[in-house]
């Protein structure tokens, strides 16, 4: 379930981005130098999905495993977003996530058949393909990467995809927060939770409701009764396609944001429901930690391009104002913090044994300047063990 | 015709699990007591028949040997034995039993992990009393486990290991009625839509095999002789226990069934799906031509929810109740 679950994000996450990147944007020649241009844009997508589709990292990410905590995904996703000159305020980053995970949450649930997961990552991916079009080189990683998921999923049954499905649900469970666009669209209510319509075409493979067929113990019908319920449905047009390029026919992953239509979230603040999510997380996983160095190391491992004199990147705001920035920072309900972990270097031998190993097998990066990123303390620890 | 009742608040939401709603209702003591699970956790709440006070209690799933990581719950549900009720867990680790009030864990057993190939999921999912003396469980690898359950202490064992499954089991059912002869007192369903009709005792004998169509099998009921089974493509399809023939198909749901459930004196069936919808069917014989007859009663849209467990709470099939993916509540309908 792992790589559905980070490909559909980090999706979500570059449609977000280049949304904001292209809202604040100047034109080249009129651009201070602390100010966004095209260019850099283009150049922060191509090192964020450069790096998402890294060989090793894509590798790692599909090996059978459990799926992560919020928290340690949310720690993976920090880092790739800081993959590039771009740098992300903490509140900004919570909203970037809080926006990520909503989006997919819709898309799941509003799937069709469970097979058509699926279908909604290979619109992510296309529209991935889309965006570093011009680079051949990180296209064929895209692809290799599309390969990788037919192969490994096309032969899953639906029963195995249900699953999968019910597996993320559960990762998903209890959020409502509620997302602008999607009040908008009238996609979600204002209590947060989506609308689940009861109109339109069915699944593939399922039949409208209403008919009731009787047998005799011949076999043959007998008898054939109609009902009525309150829905509206309809046979289905046709298929999406599941190979490497193709109409997929579900608009679930398609890019929904345009440069005239702000992201924005309100804290919903429901906190009955996300009591009792927050105490579960309590206990350390020290496995998942491991697995988490190990991720977030190889994506904080990877070269990253620095621009010329500046070391501190250009800033990307997810809102509107700094001063909407710095608010949402200071009211963002406790219950809804991501609490990015802090990795403590462990005691237990045998555990530093195994981290030091894994740091061995990886390359290097070269230390980077202090910086106040919590994502910064993974490396720094690294260095120093 | 029914109508919404007062709803019971739970203490967290319910998860997208199939048939994710137990109701147990004791009937010299005015109780029902209702469970839901959570994810890691289990919902079990108490309500007194006049709807006044509630217990909360709830239960968690059992970390495995190393505690290594949390266990998730796939399902929950009282098995009711003449002599003594036990409330069953089905997790990512094993079996929990407990009292049916949730106080006291009887018995665990751990599922043998190197019994499934390596990349896949393991769990226990399918709980059903049978036979007057028995607890199945059915696994991830397709196994069913037949626990011999003494009427009182912990001394439950493995009676039986049933192995026609090949993909992991969905639901199992008791025959809730009269079986005619021949017909078997057990059904289990699998993932992959394979329904086997057993004959429970000292040894349980496979009686038939409903063959696969392509459809994941969610939910399964047998009553007087009947099957009913839910699938993924929401369809509800009825056959003969005996014989295995398909006697009626009906196109009930847009959406993958997650529920089903029969009320005994009226043979009353629940069905509850992803589409949002409840409905209330009316299964019955013919006397004359012997054909199963199914005519739909009554529907209910609960509205923007994903339906994940439905019951009915009485053997009438006068009221039922309802849960649903990411709700906090359980829905209740009675009959005006």
């Amino acid at each position: 379930t792992l790589p559905l679950l980070f490909l559909n994000l980090g999706g979500e996450m570059l449609y977000i981005l280049d949304q904001r990147l292209r809202a604040q944007s100047i034109p080249g020649e009129k651009a201070r130098k602390d100010e966004w241009t095209d260019v850099d844009r283009k150049r922060v997508m191509n090192d964020i999905i450069t790096t998402m589709f890294n060989k090793k990292f894509m590798e790692e990410l599909f090996k059978p495993q459990e799926l992560y905590s919020k928290k340690a995904l949310r720690t993976v996703y920090d880092r790739l977003a800081h993959a590039s000159i771009m740098r992300l305020n903490q509140a900004s980053m919570d909203k970037l996530y809080d926006l990520m995970t909503m989006a997919f949450k819709y898309q799941v649930l509003l799937c069709p058949r469970p097979k058509d997961i699926l279908l909604v990552t290979f619109n992510h991916l296309d529209a991935i393909k889309d965006f570093i079009r011009d680079s051949p080189g990180i296209l064929n990683q895209v692809d290799e990467t599309v390969r990788q998921l037919i192969e490994t999923y096309s032969c899953l049954s639906a029963g195995e995809f249900q699953l999968i499905r019910q597996t993320l649900l559960i990762f998903f469970q209890d959020m409502h927060i509620r997302v602008s666009i999607f009040l908008k669209d009238k996609v979600q209510n204002s209590n947060g939770r989506f609308v689940l319509p009861i109109s339109g075409p069915v699944p593939w493979g399922t039949e409208v409701p209403g008919l009731i067929r009787v047998f005799n113990h011949n076999g043959d019908e007998v008898k054939r009764t109609e009902f009525t319920t309150g829905g509206n449905y309809v046979t289905p047009q046709r298929e999406g396609s599941f190979d490497l390029y193709g109409d997929r026919v579900l608009k679930l992953g398609t890019n929904m944001y345009s440069v005239s239509r702000p992201v924005e979230t309100h804290m919903s603040g429901s906190s009955k429901n996300l009591a009792s999510h927050a105490k579960e997380n309590i206990v350390p996983n020290p496995l998942a930690k491991e697995e988490l160095n190990f991720l977030a190391r190889l994506l904080g491992g990877l070269e990253v391009k620095k621009p010329g004199g500046s070391e501190t990147g250009f800033r990307l705001n997810l809102f509107t104002t700094d001063e909407e920035e710095e608010h949402a920072a200071l009211t963002r309900p406790e219950e809804l913090s991501y609490k990015v972990i802090n990795i403590e270097a462990t005691q237990e031998p045998a555990r530093r044994a195994e981290l030091s190993r894994i740091l061995g097998e990886l390359e290097v990066a070269e230390p980077r300047p202090a910086s106040s990123g919590k994502g910064e303390d993974l490396l720094a620890l690294m260095d120093g063990l | 015709m029914y109508r919404k009742e007062k709803s019971i608040q739970l203490k967290s939401s319910s998860a997208a699990l199939y048939n994710n709603l137990s109701v147990l209702r004791l009937p010299g003591r005015q109780l029902a007591c209702f469970s839901a699970v959570h994810g890691p956790s289990l919902n079990v709440v108490s309500a007194a028949a006049d709807g006044l006070g509630f217990s909360h209690r709830q239960l968690q799933a059992k970390e495995g040997g190393m505690a290594v990581s949390t266990s998730l719950l796939t399902q929950a549900a009282w098995c009711v034995l003449p002599s003594r009720v036990l409330l069953v867990l089905t997790s990512q680790k094993g079996i929990q039993m407990y009292e049916s009030d949730g106080s006291i864990m009887v018995y665990w057993h751990a599922l043998d992990v190197t019994e499934h190939p390596p990349a896949q999921a393991v769990f226990a999912r399918g709980i059903a009393a049978a036979g007057g003396r028995f607890i199945c469980v059915g696994t991830s690898s397709g196994l069913v486990l037949v626990f011999d359950i003494p009427s009182k202490g912990t001394n439950i064992t493995v009676s039986e290991v049933l192995e026609q499954h090949h993909d992991a089991i969905t639901d199992i059912a008791a025959e809730l009625g009269q079986a005619p002869d021949g017909a078997g007192d057990l059904v289990t369903a699998d993932d992959a839509g394979t329904l086997c009709v057993w004959s429970t005792g000292e040894e349980f004998t496979l009686l038939s095999k409903i063959p696969a169509f392509g459809c994941t099998c969610s939910s399964v009921k047998l009553w007087n002789g009947v099957v009913a089974a839910g699938y993924g493509n929401g369809q509800i399809r009825l056959y003969e226990a005996a014989t295995g023939l398909l006697r009626a198909e009906v196109n009930a749901h847009a959406r993958w069934i997650y529920a089903l459930d029969l009320a005994p004196q009226t043979g009353k069936l629940l069905s509850g799906a992803e589409d949002s919808f409840v409905h209330v069917w009316k299964l019955s014989r013919n006397a004359d031509t012997d054909d199963v007859e199914i005519e739909h009663c009554h529907s209910e849209c609960v509205t923007d929810t994903q339906v994940c467990g439905a019951r009915f709470c009485d053997p009438e099939g006068n009221s039922f109740a309802v849960t649903g993916y990411d709700l906090s509540e359980i829905f209740r309908y009675g009959q005006a």
